[in-house]
């Protein structure tokens, strides 16, 4: 038992292999654990939805190595039982949990039930020491006089003793930076204020006989903490629904209206965004063509159709891709990417099927946005941490349907959701049926409507994705993949190079010198560029499978990988006509997010029920 | 006796206004009233000089009008909800024109009739009684509830303002409010689950028959008191909270949820405890502790398990802190709003400590070292507010039964002066109290028993004793019962004397039978040592024995008779006393009557005053035993030797012991 618990409590700082360890252990007869290890994770998440468990892990049991030699553990290091002389209080032994609380908690809870009490019995928790609550920094709630202890041997009367049958509560209020215990479910009220940060719940025990069992979330508290909780989660809203905003009280609806309507000029939504200023009698920087012009050239590159994006571009806005190389080279190989696929016009025009399908964008005809593209602009150093990753879709929804088991290992990084895999297999094809929006490759005209339906189906949620990007996952996007998935199950094997054209393979393989060439003309006029390299290769990779779309590079396939340079190309088109490249709500909103990230950090407990997502509808 | 004079240019206008209601063209008289209406919102002057002019019993006609289009007749009702805004005058008048028979015979679906007859109801200068005269308004009112949320707003506001009785709470149980008014307590509006729950509170509160339907009804598949217990969520607004506790302490107190349940333990009572913390507005703070007070008063285990939550105790000490020095310099508003709360929050304090402290020597002990604790008491006891002063009674009257608190405290506070001084004028139930709270402070450990003493206090008592209330009697007598144990012979002669046996006698036959037993238990501690027995006996002999035999042949419960036997042993244990008894055929065979009864009790007292009067000793004892003898004594006693219980076995072999020595 001893080793197979080492095994569950080093598993815990990687959720993965705790679940494969635990299988072991359930062959060995505890059917009951496997169960409580997922309704601890459920009922973890749920408590504290704010925590980046990768960042901050939560304390799941008693950590094997951070006790005294007096402590015995058992029973998945929950039990504790004291197995020294217990004469004195050197012979006081403790145990702490795994790791600290983490701040973004907002307001942690656990609970000691107390299974036999000794002779003596005295338990306190929070954090380590000797005797907790009896070293510097240390705090605690004594048994056998119910007084707490805090940094001092000197104890205060507190609440009510405690005995066997007891359960025992302690909250951490990382908003305040408080604390209170609970007896039986009864709250005692504040035993200490100005806590310092990253406590570890700890217990200590003297007597032999002693035996205490913890609960970090395995079974359902005795005490109501989420009815706490909600208190606070109250508190905070209002505290920000009331946020003062003093002398600018009048701008404030300038503002607002400002946020909206640069928000749909930046997307192109043209119609809408004349309808909004006409209502709101604002003014939009942007001339109408500019918009249409930017709003057809968006739906080019979406459709996978960069070749005829680039023609416009150099065409509507001369000068901008030569005075862009970096930018004209990820289109390129974006178009060459397309080309594999199939749906650059290049290669469309010598393709015997209908070209029309290929223009869809399934879920998203006219651009769906890009929230994450804010990220950078905050983010100096580092940018690539926090990048953008669009369509990171809400896991599990479309598990299913992975079929590269193999892959998702190996490219476990972060941009590999089983979803984005799923996608481009079934965007790729080129099957001709059930495509919503097929056939409407000249759908510039209509869009306007379409964005209307669009907003109404698509939330710009943030993912609640431990790395937290901002995602542009839509709820109704995935009812239709998951809709089309089932008709293209059996049109994969129709999936082809090139369309399967040969004519326009040979096309593409020119295409690929061509690029090649630019490559090294670049290398010669800017130097070496190993992101461009990179994306070459990548790009060229796809060759090398027999299936392009079921290989290890895949990915880029994906159609909405159209969707970073897609942006790109925007914010640039924009930058050009000395327009901001990123709508001021975006900008608003990815601030937000990142201070309730940096709030975290810094160790401030509101972080946890002032999410940007409670906000989102 | 609308005789008011107004400055003329007032009335002219006002005139208008009331002389266009009685135009012959139906459309002019519309405009009229619309016109009317817009000069009177937020008007009161306007208000006050139409209601002079007349306009009340025009626009009660035009409302109740078969002719009157419905749009004249809204108008009518909006404008008489306008005029019902005013000042409480206003509402008099409006009374006064009949008003509420007006509304209620009218078409009462107008939502604007229903809102003015709120205005109506809800005001203090309306007698609640008017809603229950006539007995078809409640079921007529019962039936607009499923309306329109206004309605139902307007309705269950009424009938939460006028059910005040326990018979209104029958009434309306009757017609079927419970189920009526159940469902919206899900109500989308925030203002109708409000209402809803408040209805609920009333009705509830100390009705029995109302709490056990409540905990069976269920809306929505969900059982009612899970409905409040969601309603007192931490992040649901603190009116609904506090009330939702209430309902369920009210419930709870009914007898309809036990005190162990998990929704009073972990749910109202934490509930009601954070409703007295300092975050709260002082209105929620006093009743949030009033509440709770009532809930937890007649349960120990409440009352341990509150008085360790969230720091009740010390959080409560804040209660005195108004109004705080601060408020004084800074704010003359909230000096004034912290003034006006101030008694409330004292007694609401008080209160909750007596409950607190009622059962329990560990919170008492908890409460008497609350900063300032007893000082708080004691100025309490000499506040000008009664309410203040009646809950720091009881509050001292709770803590006043440990025993730890008699001896320490008490006495170093000399909470007896305040006590004293309380108890020379105050209402009965301010009386109640202080008498009570007296009583242990004489108890003969007590070192306040002392002064008191020495303070005069035996006129006092006496007095009480002759009070019309049973409690106050009781009181009075008790007191003295205290007093006289172990006390020496000038206290107790002091007693008999001032007391007079005259009252004394008469408190012998009180109806009150907690007056007879604390007044034969005054004489039972009168008649104790020797010497005190045989001077008491000389001097009142005749009259109580009396007595003695008076309660012997009425019908009496066994503890009486067994005091009044036991009065009789000692009276046996008097040397010239025993003689009494010795020359009462009478006593001695309602003696041996007892000493044959089926109660053991009884058997055992009066075997103790034989035992006492055959003792071997004494003087004259040969004698008492032989005539005893005689009287066939000795066969009982033989008889008892055999006797079941080891108590008279061995009491009746002592007795026997003294005829064979």
């Amino acid at each position: 038992f001893e080793s197979l618990d080492k095994l569950a409590v080093t598993g815990t700082h990687n959720p993965l292999t705790l679940h494969l360890k635990n299988l072991d252990y359930l062959l060995l007869g505890d059917p009951a654990f496997n169960y409580q290890e997922a309704e601890l994770n459920e009922r973890l998440k749920r408590l504290y939805p704010a925590v980046n468990e990768d960042e901050t892990p939560l304390p799941r049991s008693w950590s094997p190595k951070d006790k005294y030699s007096y402590i015995g553990l058992s029973q998945n290091n929950l039990r504790v039982h004291y197995k020294g002389h217990g004469k004195n209080h050197k012979d006081a032994a403790s145990v702490r949990a795994t790791h600290p609380i983490p701040a973004a908690c907002g307001i942690y809870y656990f609970e000691v039930k107390i299974v036999s009490k000794g002779l003596d019995f005295l338990s306190s928790l929070l954090p380590l020491s000797p005797i907790p609550g009896w070293d510097k920094h240390s705090y605690g709630y004594h048994g056998d006089d119910g007084h707490s202890f805090c940094s001092s041997g000197t104890g205060q009367p507190y609440g009510p003793t405690f005995t066997t049958g007891d359960v025992i509560g302690c909250c951490v209020n990382l908003i305040n930076n408080t604390c209170f215990y609970t007896k039986n479910g009864i709250s005692l009220g504040v035993a200490f204020t100005d806590l310092p940060p990253n406590l570890y719940p700890t217990v200590g025990l003297q007597t032999p006989g002693e035996i205490v069992d913890a609960n970090f979330g395995q079974q359902p508290f005795v005490f109501d903490i989420e009815d706490y909780m909600s208190e606070w989660r109250a508190k905070i809203h209002g505290m920000i629904a009331r946020f003062p905003i003093g002398e600018r009280l009048g701008e404030w609806q300038a503002v607002l209206q400002n946020m909206v309507s640069t928000y749909l000029v930046h997307h192109g939504y043209c119609a809408t965004a004349t309808a909004f200023a006409r209502a709101t009698e604002t003014l939009i920087q942007e001339d109408q063509t500019s918009i249409k012009n930017r709003q057809r050239i968006q739906k080019l590159v979406l459709a996978g159709r960069v070749g005829e994006a680039i023609e416009a571009t150099q065409q509507l806005y001369p000068g901008l891709l030569e005075h862009n190389p970096n930018l004209l080279f990820m289109l390129k190989c974006r178009q060459f990417v397309e080309m594999v696929n199939g749906t650059d016009s290049e290669v469309r025009c010598f393709s015997i099927r209908s070209p029309k399908s290929q223009d869809s964008y399934p879920g998203s005809p006219s651009l769906s946005p890009r929230h994450g593209a804010t990220n950078p602009n905050l983010h100096s150093a580092g940018a690539d941490s926090p990048t953008c990753s669009n369509g990171v879709t809400p896991p599990n929804k479309n598990k299913s349907h992975n079929k590269y088991p193999g892959v998702s290992s190996a490219s476990s990084s972060s941009s590999s959701s089983p979803s984005s895999v799923n996608y481009s297999e079934s965007n790729s094809t080129d099957s001709t049926k059930s495509q919503p929006h097929s056939g409407t490759s000249n759908q510039e005209e209509t869009s306007d409507s379409e964005m209307e339906i669009e907003a109404e189906h698509y939330t710009n949620g943030v993912a609640e994705n431990p790395s937290a990007r901002i995602m542009n996952g839509t709820y109704k996007h995935q009812e239709i993949l998951q809709a089309q998935d089932i008709s293209l199950e059996d049109s994969c094997a129709s999936r082809q190079l090139c369309g399967g054209n040969q004519a326009a393979t040979e096309r593409m393989i020119q295409f690929g010198r061509e690029l090649q060439g630019l490559n090294e003309q670049l290398c010669r006029e800017y130097g070496k560029n190993v992101t461009h390299k990179k994306m070459l290769q990548d790009a060229f990779s796809l060759l090398a499978y027999s299936d392009p779309w079921n290989c290890p590079v895949g990915q880029q396939l994906d159609p909405m990988q159209r969707e970073n340079i897609c942006s790109a190309l925007n914010s640039a088109i924009l930058e050009s006509q000395n327009l901001p490249k990123q709508p001021p709500l975006m900008l608003a909103l990815g601030q937000a997010t990142e201070c309730v990230q940096l709030m975290a950090r810094v160790r401030s407990g509101s972080c946890s029920f002032a999410r940007v997502d409670n906000f989102l509808h | 006796t609308k005789c008011v004079h107004l400055p003329p240019e007032v009335t002219a206008t006002s005139r208008h206004y009331v002389d266009r209601l009685f135009d012959p063209d139906p459309q002019k008289v519309l405009q009229g009233v619309i016109d009317m209406k817009n000069a009177v919102i937020g008007n009161n002057k306007q208000k006050a000089n139409l209601i002079v002019l007349g306009a009340v019993p025009r626009l009660l006609y035009l409302l109740q009008q078969g002719s009157s289009s419905s749009e004249l007749r809204a108008e009518c009702a909006v404008v008489l909800g306008s005029l019902a805004m005013g000042t409480e005058n206003n509402i008099k008048s409006l009374v006064d024109c009949h008003i509420i028979p007006a509304l209620l015979q009218g078409r009462l679906s107008l939502s604007a009739c229903l809102r003015c007859l709120r205005t109506v109801f809800i005001s203090p200068v309306t007698p609640v009684q008017l809603l229950y005269t006539d007995p078809t308004v409640i079921p007529h009112l019962m039936s607009l509830l499923s309306r329109s949320q206004r309605t139902q707003e307007y309705i269950t506001q009424i009938f939460s303002h006028c059910c005040k009785t326990p018979e209104h709470q029958t009434v309306l149980f009757n017609h079927g409010a419970i189920q009526n008014i159940a469902p919206l307590l899900i109500s989308p509006s925030y203002k109708v689950r409000m209402q809803a729950l408040k209805c609920f509170s009333v009705l509830a509160y100390e009705n029995t028959q109302v709490s056990m339907t409540l905990v069976n009804v269920l809306v929505d598949e969900e059982l009612l008191s899970q409905v409040f217990v969601r309603m007192m969520q931490r992040d649901q607004p603190i009116d609904m909270q506090l009330t939702a506790a209430k309902c369920l302490t009210y419930m709870c107190r009914a007898g309809a949820i036990r005190t162990d349940d998990s929704c009073i333990v972990l749910k109202t009572l934490p509930c009601l405890v954070r409703m007295c913390s300092k975050e709260r507005l002082l209105e929620e703070r006093v009743e949030g502790a009033e509440t709770l007070a009532y809930l937890m008063e007649p349960d120990v285990e409440l009352q341990r398990i509150a008085s360790v939550t969230d720091h009740l105790v010390a959080m409560l000490a804040d209660y005195f802190k108004y109004p705080s020095s601060v408020s004084a310099i800074t704010d003359i508003k909230r000096l004034d709003h912290d003034l006006k709360h101030a008694h409330e929050l004292r007694q609401a304090a008080f209160k909750l400590y007596a409950s607190l402290g009622s059962n329990d020597e560990d919170i008492r002990k908890k409460i008497t070292e609350t900063e300032n604790m007893m000082d708080r008491i004691v100025s309490g006891l000499s506040e000008s507010s009664v309410k203040v002063r009646l809950a720091a009674v009881r509050c001292l009257h709770s803590l006043s039964r440990s025993v730890q608190q008699l001896r320490t405290s008490f006495h170093d506070h000399a909470v007896w002066k305040p006590l004293m001084k309380l108890l020379q004028n105050a209402p009965d139930e301010v009386l109640v109290m202080a008498s009570s709270t007296l009583c242990n402070l004489l108890l003969e450990f007590s070192p306040s028993k002392e002064p008191i003493l020495e303070s005069g206090v035996i006129e006092l008592l006496c007095s009480l004793t002759q009070s019309d209330s049973p409690a106050l009697r009781v009181n009075g007598i008790w007191a003295l019962m205290n007093m006289a144990f172990q006390a020496d012979q000038k206290v107790k002669g002091e007693i008999v004397r001032a007391l007079g046996t005259e009252q004394l006698f008469r408190l012998l036959s009180d109806p009150d039978s907690n007056v007879l037993m604390k007044t034969l238990g005054l004489l039972r501690n009168l008649l104790s040592t020797r010497p005190h027995i045989d001077q008491v006996m000389s001097s009142h002999g005749k009259q109580i024995m009396q007595a003695v035999t008076l309660i012997l042949e009425g019908e009496h419960s066994i503890e009486v008779k067994e005091q009044t036997l036991c009065i009789l042993a000692n009276i046996a244990d008097g040397n010239t006393a025993k003689e009494l008894i010795m020359t009462n055929d009478d006593i001695l065979q309602k003696i041996k009557y007892y000493m044959a009864h089926s109660n053991v009790k009884l058997q055992l007292a009066a075997t103790f005053c034989i035992s006492n009067l055959i003792w071997n000793e004494e003087d004259g004892s040969q004698e008492r035993q032989d005539k005893l003898r005689e009287l066939g004594f000795v066969d009982i006693l033989h008889k008892l030797t055999q006797a079941s219980d080891p108590n008279l076995c061995d009491r009746a072999k002592t007795a026997m012991q003294q005829y064979l020595a």
